[in-house]
């Protein structure tokens, strides 16, 4: 499964605070071109390799900063806990752990913001909670959101980063599936705008879920976008994969996703978007 | 429930034997008439989902089914059951049917799960799956979900967005296959077992759960006979539960199906 392979790949970022997006220590090596560059460097360029352009993850604070006006992002109260379904033993003392670790409630974090002036209701999940898993809390959060993007008449943003379903939520996991996308069919029929953002790793039941139902999906550019992880699809097809399978790159020349952006434009991007879908009078009618 | 004896593992493997019923025998005993239609009148017809027209009495149905083979052979052409996204956008094909011909929606969920492979990838397998799921959370028909066999992952939830989930006994319902969780979570493949018990995959579990609404009890034995009287009790479940969802208008039948999936998945208010 997709989660392994990300877990190898997350061995480097051992972070140990909040609002860290690349690992810590002074020095970090670019897992692209292997160079060993200066942390400060790699953080005051959008997390931007400088020596090769590789992206390195974003986690919830750095992403705000980024895209949301400052001061504007007021995160809806919504304290909510998972209830364990599956009774694990271990699950909730590796949550409790986890929060404390990350400074992170849960795999996303979601509210209300402004991106140059315009009104938004946006979600950003992170790779640094359980691989951005979706579970019980990821799942109500999201939905929330929707129906709050219907009840505001606000567009919606949603930036994805996960592994797919939680595994130690089971069933009631994949239910969320089922959940974020009925809400998205009431944000659908109300007409509003939803820009679902895809950036690396998006896998699993997020891809098949809310994440693929954008009006309009953007992503960034090499991020690993797929619904089967590569491991499983090389065990059962029993040869390896094309080179730059699942890229962002490979997904927009198959027709699945309408633009790759920089991360540097990404914010003047979705503003230009928004206001594409302002209504009213605006509209060429 | 009886066979009180039966472990989880158990029934992962009745749900997974090979000379279990498909869901063609289920729809060759439970309607009067039927008639397949093919394609997703877009890349080709994926014979993992069979599509079509039921009857039974003077009801019509559009059925949607996730076909395992019953040989060899078959299994091959029908790529043991695990859909392509063809086979998603011949359903989502049929559900707009349905809606347009105002017939309910029956479907029967039997899959290890969609298919994991290059081609599947290329044509939006992930977007194929969420595209069902947000065609049957609107669709403006009763909608019947049977989970037969193995419900593994989003390739069965992608038939799944149903007012009512009936599940027969032995039939199981999870997020992977046990194998799989095992090896994700505990990175140990071979505690398979342990990780059915744990998963909450069995029909009793999933009720508890509020994840389906009615079991359909199998007798022990395995025959042909018992399997007539599966199918008739799922025939008159069919046309109990149409009755019931026909009471709602078209407006409260949408709600109905998504007040069901908006309240799985319970959690605490700190």
């Amino acid at each position: 499964m997709i989660v392994d392979k990300i877990k190898k790949r997350e061995t480097t970022a051992k972070n140990k605070k909040a609002n860290i997006d690349i690992p810590i220590g002074k020095w970090i090596k670019c897992d692209n071109c292997k160079e060993i560059i200066y942390k400060e460097t790699v953080r005051n360029n959008l997390n931007i390799c400088p020596n090769c352009g590789h992206y390195f993850r974003m986690h919830i604070g750095k992403r705000l900063e980024l895209i949301i006006d400052e001061g504007t992002y007021e995160r809806f109260d919504l304290n909510i806990e998972t209830t364990n379904p599956l009774e694990l033993e271990d699950y909730p003392k590796k949550l409790k752990s986890l929060r404390e670790k990350t400074g992170l409630e849960e795999a996303v974090s979601c509210g209300i913001g402004n991106i140059n002036g315009e009104k938004v209701v946006i979600c950003i999940m992170d790779s640094g909670f359980l691989m951005g898993s979706m579970g019980i809390v990821v799942g109500e959060k999201i939905t929330y959101s929707i129906e709050q993007a219907v009840k505001q008449k606000l567009p919606l943003i949603i930036f994805s980063v996960s592994g797919g379903a939680r595994m130690q939520e089971g069933i009631i996991s994949l239910m969320q599936m089922a959940k974020t996308t009925a809400a998205l069919t009431k944000l659908d029929e109300a007409g509003l705008l939803y820009i679902s953002v895809l950036t690396d790793p998006t896998y699993g039941g997020v891809t098949a879920s809310f994440a693929s139902l954008g009006d309009i999906i953007l992503a960034e550019p090499k991020a690993m976008i797929g619904f089967a992880g590569q491991r499983v699809i090389e065990q059962t097809i029993g040869e390896s994969l094309p080179e730059g399978f699942q890229t962002a790159e490979f997904l927009l020349e198959h027709g699945f996703i309408d633009k790759i952006v920089e991360r540097r434009d990404l914010k003047d991007t979705l503003y230009r978007l928004i206001r594409f879908h302002k209504g009213g009078e605006s509209n060429g009618q | 429930m009886g066979n009180e004896k039966i472990t989880a593992w158990d029934r992962v493997e009745i749900a997974r034997n090979p000379k279990r019923k498909t869901a063609l025998d289920y729809i060759e005993n439970i309607f009067d008439e039927f008639i397949e239609l093919h394609g997703d009148r877009n890349f080709r017809d994926d014979k993992a989902i069979v599509c079509g027209l039921g009857r039974i009495g003077d009801k019509n149905f559009t059925i949607i089914a996730e076909q395992k083979g019953r040989t060899t052979k078959e299994n091959i052409e029908r790529n043991f059951g695990m859909p392509n996204p063809e086979s998603y956008r011949k359903a989502i094909r049929f559900m707009k049917q349905a809606e347009k011909f105002k017939r309910p929606v029956i479907t029967f969920i039997d899959t290890k799960g969609a298919y994991p492979g290059i081609g599947a990838e290329e044509r939006g397998q992930g977007e194929a799956i969420a595209k069902s799921m947000f065609e049957m959370a609107k669709l403006k028909v009763p909608i019947i979900a049977i989970v037969i066999g193995e419900g593994s992952s989003g390739g069965a939830l992608a038939i799944g967005v149903a007012n009512k989930v009936i599940m027969l006994e032995n039939a199981i319902y999870s997020i992977l296959s046990p194998e799989g969780y095992s090896s994700i979570l505990w990175k140990d493949s071979s505690r398979y077992k342990e990780a059915a018990e744990k998963m909450k995959l069995t029909a009793k579990d999933l009720y508890d759960l509020k994840v389906i609404d009615k079991i359909i009890k199998e007798p022990k034995e395995d025959n042909e006979e018992n399997f007539k009287k599966i199918a008739s009790n799922l025939k008159k479940e069919i046309s109990s539960t149409i009755i019931e969802i026909n009471k709602l208008n078209t407006e409260d039948i949408v709600q109905n199906r998504y007040d069901k999936f908006r309240n799985i998945g319970e959690f605490i208010k700190l």
